[in-house]
């Protein structure tokens, strides 16, 4: 009885709750009881806490409204450390555990005496529909700033700033039938499909399973409903061929009946998982079902009625009112006043009169309300208003009153004088809305039923539903529905029905619902007091009627300009009623204003279960070469080249002092430049090609000729798409008459690969010719620079001679007793030699050639020195000096192009069109900036005259920028309109300093512009 | 995400295996320097987008590594058939439900290259 003291809403019995059972909470500070089957709502209400929050816009202060995923006020921040905080948690869907520590998402310090309040007020009046568009929308860079602003303001929760603790799982699921929701419906519908053998997958989104009979007044075969439930779901929980999933929302239904389920593991038991003999499970799964066919069994969310003032506190839909009384055993208030339009939101008051307490009037819109319901209203001596609706709210902190008139809907008007009725708690019902969300994922646009009043689903192939969501609002409707769509499905998926035999359930006499969605008030919308359509984005009806005013017509439009429908509840309960109010202003049908469009996730999913185990180490795979481990244990700084880690630059480290990047790549050039150099090439991407007509396919997917190429020679390619702009390059060898190895740039292997399997496969099948990626197989290290002979003689056995062994030539032979193949070929403009070996031998190469080096000073370097040493020979890299819209022309590059060639290669046509013989393309060029310190920024505008009015026509950009240390100069390669043409000109680059760098037009070839070096 | 049947494994398998290669049956002009720039152009760039029935070019990129072409329901994203290079669809803009019995080839006929339809 003590707790009953505590609790004060709490009815003394009744309820799936467990009264033995005393869970201690925190809401804002502050200590309270509830029991085990509570949720944080119902305890809340239990307790007697009326206000939960603020209000977004006008921070108004909100109470609980609804007991479900519609729920748009109660949204809470979880959590009593700083990593277990979890935003925007909806506190009618969290179960109540032993030491939960919550608090309000909007409202600092207090949602009692909120400073912002006054703001929020004030701000209301400046902030009308369209107030984000309008105020934010210039500039671009601000808007960050302004959406701090409004997020301090506003309060849309926070994330943690410290690691999660708990982690979470990914599962595949394959089944024949996914039930999704086990209310009457699902359950009966589950059970069909069960029996007959089928694979079933059964979630509900709730702790647990039975949805509306889990505060049903009905009885099934003379039980109560839960009886029934509790039978379905044991006989299911036994069958092997039935995967029970409570706690488990269906989140997005997305193509080809794949459809993610989050399940809920540990969320009722605690803020993290709690461990089990010292391990922790995983907080929640997502699971991602493949379903032969899919049955939607979601229910309806009621629509609360929009009056003046119906966000006050105590304001609440009349179905969270029963099933806080049935289902929690807590009465939200002690004095009712309903307001509806059908039948069946008469249980509430029959509900709360018996919780004890006060019915003061059922307000029914309705002229003459006839049905076996309101019958047992009239007989339990309540007093009904007929033909009325509560026009407006009274009270601020919580209701106080409602004031009521006699309406006419169709009209819109008040016809009658009003009456204000005291009492603490309005409940509402404007009828039903099918929970349409998931087969609205499906790309199906919904149809709105008049009947019902409602949209219901339209379905793809191979999706069904059954109950509410279909407008089968009556028990015996629904049990029955779920069986026959159940044996649609099976039959599709050839299964034979077992037919189930249902619970007799009573048939209510229902008389007709009326459409009434806005109450009509004495005041126009515009002046009379707020009337809330979208709680949580605080949109009201005034704010829609003002969007149509201004020219939106379309719901979508209205719907983005006012932000109706934009919350973390995408506008669960409010949407309808704001279409309505749409189509009463545009004067059409709702059908007419367009329909409602949900998309994923139906609530919210937290970021932990979408990642699953794809994080930190996990995200994402990294490819390591076989000299990986050497250099990380040389203290190499790593770079990402797609998925592989290449060394960067080798610092060094003398008398504990680390050599900056700046040094260590002068270093590592010059050692190449004057010395010798190594490198881990082994990222290139390498194909083998094989067959009779290897030789036609490369002469028809590179731009050069590849007819003469003899084994034992290595050529560089260009490779176009059939645009004529340059894909891709790299050397290729010949291996013997039908046999090649093609390099291709790191990034590029797969593209490239598929590129070449595309051309075969859909073009040239005719061809006979094989591609395999030997990227993974083959290590390739880099010797190069003027020592680099001497040290490789040391350990191979190939004849090196400079006359024999000519530039672009490769041998095969052994290097340090290791088989390999030896290719001179250069992207430093020195003397070089790859070696390919078979990649787990590479590391005892790699050595081996350290070993021999240390009297040359072998000198490893990274991607930032190879990158210095290319650009200042005028190599390009495929997709820096390029971006899809560079042909070999424009890079100088039509000594590698067969214009002569028989077959028309791929890229060939392209080059004679008009665009890509205008003179003015941008054209690869050298840049050599007047004041030698500087590095010029890549990416960096070139304009021929600094001194022209902005905006400056600009002529082309930067697009490798460097410091040498051979020419002890900056450098840079770049792309100019008309460029080859334009040698010793000047150009300038105006920088976002206001500082403007003047360079020189030159020639792309910096060093060593006869390439003599390589052929030494 | 989509469910494809790939007509070489002869398997339903997971979108993430393949890669999307645009509108399928484009053939690149035999001659190409025969075409006018306006031909070329119109090979190059453009390609259909149809409200309903569109036959395009998959990969079994992380599979067998074969192209194959899938006809597909952009509206509902229903995949009709899936078929080899070289072999033609079976459904069409102009017979959606299917091209009547004479007009099928003799591979078009058998029953197992219905296994990719989804029901
Ligand atoms: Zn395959």
């Amino acid at each position: 009885m003590s707790q009953s003291l505590k609790q004060p809403n709490r009815v003394r019995e009744g309820g799936r709750i467990d009264r033995a059972q005393t869970l201690s909470f925190t809401f804002n500070g502050k200590q309270y009881q509830g029991h085990a089957g509570d949720t944080l709502a119902s305890a809340l209400l239990a307790n007697g806490v009326n206000i939960v929050n603020r209000s977004f816009k006008y921070s108004r202060p909100r109470g609980i409204v609804a007991a479900g995923a519609e729920e748009p006020n109660a949204l809470v921040q979880l959590g009593s450390t700083e990593a277990a905080q979890v935003p925007n948690v909806r506190a009618t869907q969290q179960a109540l555990f032993d030491g939960l520590v919550a608090r309000s998402t909007n409202g600092w310090p207090n949602v009692q005496r909120d400073v912002m309040s006054l703001v929020g007020k004030l701000g209301g009046q400046f902030m009308p529909p369209g107030f984000y568009y309008k105020t934010f929308m210039a500039p671009a860079s601000m808007w960050m700033t302004y959406e701090k602003v409004i997020r301090k303001g506003a309060g849309l929760g926070r994330s943690p700033m410290e690691r999660d603790p708990d982690h979470y799982d990914h599962l595949n699921q394959h089944c024949d039938l996914l039930v999704v929701g086990a209310g009457p419906a699902g359950l009966s519908a589950a059970l069909t499909a069960a029996r007959s053998g089928a694979r079933v997958i059964l979630c509900d989104e709730q702790e647990e399973m039975g949805g509306s009979l889990l505060d049903s007044r009905e009885q099934l075969d003379g039980q109560p409903a839960h009886h029934w439930v509790e039978g379905v779901v044991s006989e299911l929980a036994q069958m092997a061929n039935v995967t029970l999933l409570p706690r488990t929302t269906a989140n997005g239904y997305h193509d080809h009946h794949f459809v993610t389920l989050h399940e809920r593991r540990t969320e009722h038991l605690g803020e993290t998982a709690p461990l089990t003999d010292g391990q922790r499970p995983s907080r929640s799964r997502m699971h991602r079902v493949r379903a032969g066919q899919v049955l939607l069994a979601t229910g309806a969310h009621e629509r609360p009625l929009v009056y003046g003032n119906n966000d006050v506190p105590g304001n609440m839909t009349a179905g969270a009112v029963s099933t806080y009384i049935r289902r929690y055993g807590v009465v939200p208030g002690n004095k009712l006043v309903l307001s509806t339009t059908n039948d069946y939101a008469y249980r509430a008051a029959l509900d709360w009169l018996d919780a004890g307490r006060e019915v003061v009037a059922i307000v029914d819109a309705r002229k003459a309300p006839e049905g076996d319901l309101v019958e047992q209203a009239r007989v339990r001596g309540v007093r009904i208003i007929e033909g009325a609706a509560v026009l407006e709210a009274k009270g601020s902190d919580r209701v106080t009153g409602a004031r009521v008139a006699t309406i006419d809907a169709e009209t819109f008007k008040v016809t009658g004088s009003s009456d204000t009725l005291s009492c603490d708690t309005i409940a509402s019902s404007g009828g039903y809305s099918p929970a349409i969300h998931l087969a609205s994922h499906t790309g199906a646009r919904p149809t709105w039923n008049d009947e019902i009043l409602g949209f219901v689903p339209s379905l793809v192939k191979g999706v069904h539903a059954a109950g509410s969501v279909r407008g089968f609002h009556q028990l015996a409707d629904g049990l029955a529905n779920g069986c026959s769509a159940a044996a649609e499905a099976l039959s599709a998926l050839g299964f034979a029905a077992t037919p189930v035999e249902l619970p007799q359930v009573n048939t209510y006499r229902q008389g007709a619902a009326c459409a009434l969605y806005q109450v009509p008030h004495e005041k126009p919308t515009l002046r009379g007091p707020k009337q809330f359509v979208d709680m949580q984005n605080d949109v009201t009806a005034a704010a829609i009627e003002l969007a149509t005013r201004e020219g939106f017509e379309s719901i979508e439009h209205v719907k983005r300009y006012t932000a109706m429908g934009f919350g973390t509840d995408q506008g669960k309960l409010g949407n309808i009623n704001g279409m309505a109010i749409a189509a009463r202003c545009l004067g059409k049908t709702i059908p007419e204003v367009g329909t409602t469009v949900f998309r994923p996730n139906y609530t919210p999913v937290t970021f932990g279960a979408i990642v699953g185990r794809h994080c930190r180490d996990l995200f994402d795979p990294e490819r390591y070469t076989a000299m990986h481990q050497w250099h990380v244990e040389q203290g190499a700084e790593f770079e990402d080249v797609g998925q592989w880690k290449r060394p960067w630059y080798f610092p060094r480290t003398v008398n504990g002092k680390t050599e900056s990047m700046h040094d260590a790549v002068a270093r590592e050039c010059l050692a190449v430049r004057q010395g010798v150099g190594i490198l881990d090439a082994s990222t290139l991407g390498k194909i083998d090609i094989q067959g009779p007509d290897a030789r036609e396919f490369l002469g028809r997917v590179y731009t050069n000729k590849w007819a003469k190429l003899a084994p034992g020679r290595v050529r560089y390619g260009l490779m176009c798409k059939d645009d004529g702009m340059l894909m891709d390059d790299g050397t290729t060898s010949c291996l013997g008459e039908n046999h090649f190895l093609m390099t291709t740039t790191t990034g590029g292997a797969a593209g490239v690969m598929e590129w070449l399997e595309l051309w075969h496969q859909t073009e040239w099948p005719d061809l006979q010719v094989y591609f395999n990626s030997v990227t993974d197989h083959w290590a390739t290290i880099t010797v190069t620079g003027p020592e680099a002979r001497k040290l490789l003689a040391e350990i191979t056995d190939i004849d090196l001679d400079r006359e024999t062994f000519k530039f672009m030539d490769w041998r095969e032979g052994t290097v340090a007793d290791v088989p390999a193949r030896v290719f001179r070929i250069s992207f430093t403009g020195e003397l070089s030699f790859e070696i390919n070996v078979q990649a787990n031998y590479a590391l005892h190469v790699w050595k081996t050639l350290f070993a021999h080096g240390e009297k040359y000073d072998l000198t490893p370097y990274g991607t930032e020195t190879m990158h210095v040493l290319r650009a200042e020979k005028g190599l390009i890299i495929a997709g820096q000096e390029t971006d899809g819209s560079v042909t070999p022309e424009d890079l100088g590059m039509q000594w590698a192009v067969g214009y002569d060639k028989p077959f028309p290669w791929i890229g060939k046509r392209a080059l004679t069109r008009s665009d890509t013989r205008r003179v003015d393309r941008k054209q690869m060029v050298g840049l050599m900036p007047k004041d030698p310190s500087v590095v010029l920024e890549e990416g960096a505008q070139i304009v021929f005259d600094p001194d022209h009015a902005i905006p400056m026509p600009m002529v082309g950009h930067v697009t490798s920028s460097y410091y040498s240390p051979i020419l002890e100069s900056g450098f840079a390669l770049a792309v100019i309109k008309g460029g080859h043409q334009r040698m010793g000109e000047i150009v300038y680059l105006p920088m976002v300093d206001g500082k403007t760098h003047a360079a020189e037009i030159v020639s792309p070839v910096f060093y060593d512009p006869k390439g003599e070096r390589q052929h030494v | 995400m989509l469910h494809i049947y790939c007509p070489y494994c002869e398997e339903l398998r997971e979108e993430e295996e393949f890669h999307p290669k645009g509108q399928a049956h484009i053939t690149r002009p035999a001659d190409p320097d025969a075409c006018s720039d306006e031909e070329w152009g119109d090979y190059l760039f453009f390609r259909d987008n149809p409200r309903g029935i569109h036959h395009e070019m998959w990969v079994h990129a992380i599979g067998c590594r074969k192209f194959f072409n899938v006809t597909r329901n952009t509206v509902t994203y229903e995949i009709l058939e899936t078929y080899p290079m070289g072999e033609q669809p079976r459904f069409t803009a102009e017979y959606p439900e299917g091209k009547p019995a004479d007009q099928l080839n003799d591979a078009q006929q058998e029953p197992s290259r219905q296994e990719g339809v989804h029901v």
